[in-house]
């Protein structure tokens, strides 16, 4: 929504958040729901408000729960039944410099502040083991902003008994604990507040009259970059940046002037502008944004463009460059295909308004921010947070070539009669085995991110993985896929839980069920990226299950469809795997049995798979 | 219409009157309670709006400030007692 984009009008945000909550409900149905709990060490009434907004923007419907004032520590610390009962998706602890309880003293000794630095870091980690012991749910947590005053002046960073000093050391322990712990993530305040003005976002009066950490208008801008977080830790990450060429990757428009007339580069201030923006977008590739081209412009003259010499984008750094006289809202549908993603997964870039209009209007669900003038592109796209990282993994910075790989596979698919020849020439190799602790991360992120390729859509945490891992009444598989052309690393998922018949219905219920162990697997979740469709990936993965099954006694396999606004696509999966179709209810919800045949034939015959 | 001195002539335009503060006060409470019922008198206070609790008074002045382009200190928001006295500190501010 317009109003909840950045650059917002956070005033506006503040006075109208009823309004706007009504509209965001109204507008779409499908909300990923969640239950978030806020322990705040200030008040946080608004905070939860805004929050709220900018969640239900990012598809997420979320339930809070909220401490009594200033009761963070307390409520996670103690017995606590209203918040077991909440069974938080998330905690977030919401504390600020105003929660330290004790500042070094100017006669301390540095070894009574260092013991002092001990003492206020351990408050808060026995709060984080706890939480974590407790509520296996991740976490997000604040780190300190500077103080509104430095008595020390100018030392006040240096001397060991300033308390900025003191805030930065604090902060230190806080990242320490954040790098080893995988579900802990922190939300920096320290820069907020930074780029939001210290001064006023620390208005003592807000502190003093309503107990806020900070200004009142600072809370959305605040609440913004927490939503960042949350939505990324639950999947709702953007995947691409769709960028337009002339005036948006350099000044100038290449098939007028010619690409030597072109502003990039050192020479002119604006060329710096656009060579530092190059720069930018270049680095987001590391962290696994994929990048393509979407321009009104000659293919030719596009790519005589981007090599340019003093240019740091070069065309092999897009995976799809779509330059031509189409509509760009048809160009940007044809690249979200290309890349097997849903158009929501994009972020159209381009200076011209009119464009942008044009794209979101046609293209629902495409973010088409507001870049302003050249100078801004960077800090627009930067605060919006589309691509917020939690954590960076392996798979992030080989993104690209993961995808490129995969649109050269396409072309040569094209060149094959027999798409089994196709297939075997790929020499494909996969690797498919229980959850094993270096996948937890991924396979939690896959539980979250799958809506097109995924049965039942149930998502999880990285606890609820590592739970099920460990759990011997449950089946798991991952499975990961190696080609000619590279790696694409986990791929599918599959869980299963040994229980009996009589917990079909429940099943069918959606409902989460832990009954009796019996000789029936019901699976719980099967799931797959849409970037290996149609590379027979699902069949090795069915073998491994039914051996798993053999290996156990379990003759019978049940499945279960819920329907979603995005997996239609596999409505009929269980039925081509095999399975027998037992039920279905009105609300689309189906069941599938497999009984598994004492000679059991190997569906999978194109990939390698080590049994 | 916020009062100000004319650069150009150097006269007073029209002071905004306590009417327009309280029809330009009563937009904003329609905003920010969402309920386009809501008319307010000099005499108006929290008890009068169901949902004008003590948490919705801190986003009920900050709207004030921006409509009026002013801001309350913390004296005047700890002793304001009704929306006569809000209009009193706005007009003192603005006039």
């Amino acid at each position: 929504m317009r109003e909840l984009e950045y650059p917002f009008d956070s005033e506006e945000i503040l006075k109208r958040s009823k309004k706007i909550k009504r509209k965001l409900l109204e507008e779409r149905a499908d909300f990923l729901d969640k239950k978030i709990a806020v322990l705040g060490g200030s008040t946080t009434h608004d905070i939860v408000r805004v929050l709220e907004l900018f969640l239900l923007d990012q598809g997420i419907r979320a339930a809070f729960y909220e401490s009594e004032y200033a009761q963070y520590w307390q409520d996670a610390m103690f017995d606590n039944p209203a918040l077991e009962e909440f069974a938080p998706d998330l905690i977030f602890v919401h504390t600020s410099n105003r929660n330290i309880s004790r500042f070094p003293g100017l006669g301390d000794s540095a070894e009574q502040v260092e013991e002092l630095l001990t003492e206020q870091y351990e408050h808060f980690r026995v709060m984080w083991d706890k939480i974590e012991e407790k509520y296996h749910c991740p976490v997000i947590q604040n780190n300190f902003e500077y103080p509104f005053y430095r008595l020390l002046g100018n030392q006040e960073a240096a001397d060991l008994h300033g308390r900025i000093s003191f805030i930065n050391r604090l902060n230190e322990k806080f990242y320490e604990y954040a790098r080893v712990h995988t579900h802990f993530y922190i939300n920096d305040i320290n820069y907020m507040a930074a780029a939001y003005g210290l001064d006023r976002w620390a208005d003592p009066l807000y502190w003093h009259m309503y107990k806020y950490a900070m200004c009142l208008q600072a809370i959305p801008e605040f609440a913004y970059n927490v939503s960042h977080i949350i939505k990324a830790v639950f999947g709702k990450n953007k995947k691409a940046l769709v960028l337009d060429l002339d005036n948006t990757l350099w000044g100038g428009i290449v098939g007028d002037d010619g690409v030597e007339r072109l502003e990039i580069g050192q020479e002119t201030p604006m060329g710096q502008v656009y060579a530092e923006f190059q720069g930018y977008v270049k680095s987001q590739k590391e962290i696994g944004v994929l990048l393509c081209v979407d321009s009104k412009n000659e293919k030719e003259n596009a790519i005589a463009g981007l090599q340019h010499p003093d240019g740091t984008l070069r065309p092999e750094d897009f995976i799809v460059i779509e330059a031509n006289w189409e509509p760009k809202s048809k160009n940007i549908v044809q690249i979200a295909k290309d890349l097997n993603i849903l158009p929501d997964s994009l972020v159209f870039v381009d200076d011209n308004p009119a464009e942008r209009e044009i794209v979101e209007r046609q293209v629902p669900g495409v973010a088409a921010p507001q870049i302003g003038s050249p100078e801004q592109y960077i800090r627009v796209l930067d605060r919006s947070g589309f691509f917020e990282v939690t954590r960076l993994s392996e798979d992030d910075r080989n993104r690209n070539e993961m995808y490129k790989a995969n649109i050269q596979r396409q072309r040569q698919a094209q060149d094959f009669g027999d798409y089994r020849a196709y297939l075997l020439s790929l020499q494909m190799q996969g690797t498919i085995k229980a959850f094993e602790p270096l996948y937890m991360a991924r396979i939690a992120q896959l539980s979250n991110k799958s809506n097109q390729f995924n049965l039942t859509t149930r998502r999880y945490t990285q606890t609820d993985i590592e739970t099920f891992a460990a759990d011997d009444t449950y089946i798991t598989r991952y499975g990961k896929l190696e080609d000619k052309f590279g790696d694409n690393g986990v791929v599918s998922v599959v869980i299963g839980r040994q229980g009996t018949m009589a917990d079909i219905p429940a099943y069918q219920k959606r409902e989460t069920v832990s009954g009796e162990r019996g000789d029936v697997l019901h699976l719980e979740l099967w799931l797959m990226s849409c970037r290996v469709l149609k590379r027979d990936m699902e069949y090795a993965m069915m073998d491994s299950v039914v051996w798993a099954c053999q290996d156990r006694g379990i003759h019978t396999i049940i499945g279960y469809y819920y329907p979603t606004a995005k997996n239609g696509m596999v409505r009929e999966f269980y039925g081509q795997m095999g399975f027998e179709k037992i039920a279905e209810d009105d609300t689309g919800v189906s069941t599938w049995r497999y009984s598994i045949p004492d000679e059991y034939q190997p569906k999978n015959t194109v990939i390698e798979v080590a049994k | 219409m916020i009062c100000r001195e004319r650069p150009d002539s150097g006269t007073m335009e029209d002071v905004m009157s306590r009417e327009e503060v309280f029809a330009r006060l009563n937009d904003v409470f329609r905003d920010v309670f969402d309920d386009e019922e809501i008319t307010v008198t000099d005499a108006t206070t929290a008890d009068d709006i169901e949902e004008w609790d003590s948490l919705e008074h801190i986003n009920l002045l900050a709207a004030v400030e921006q409509e009026f382009g002013m801001k309350f200190n913390m004296g005047q928001v700890v002793s304001m007692k009704n929306v006569g006295e809000m209009a009193d500190i706005i007009i003192s501010k603005i006039g």
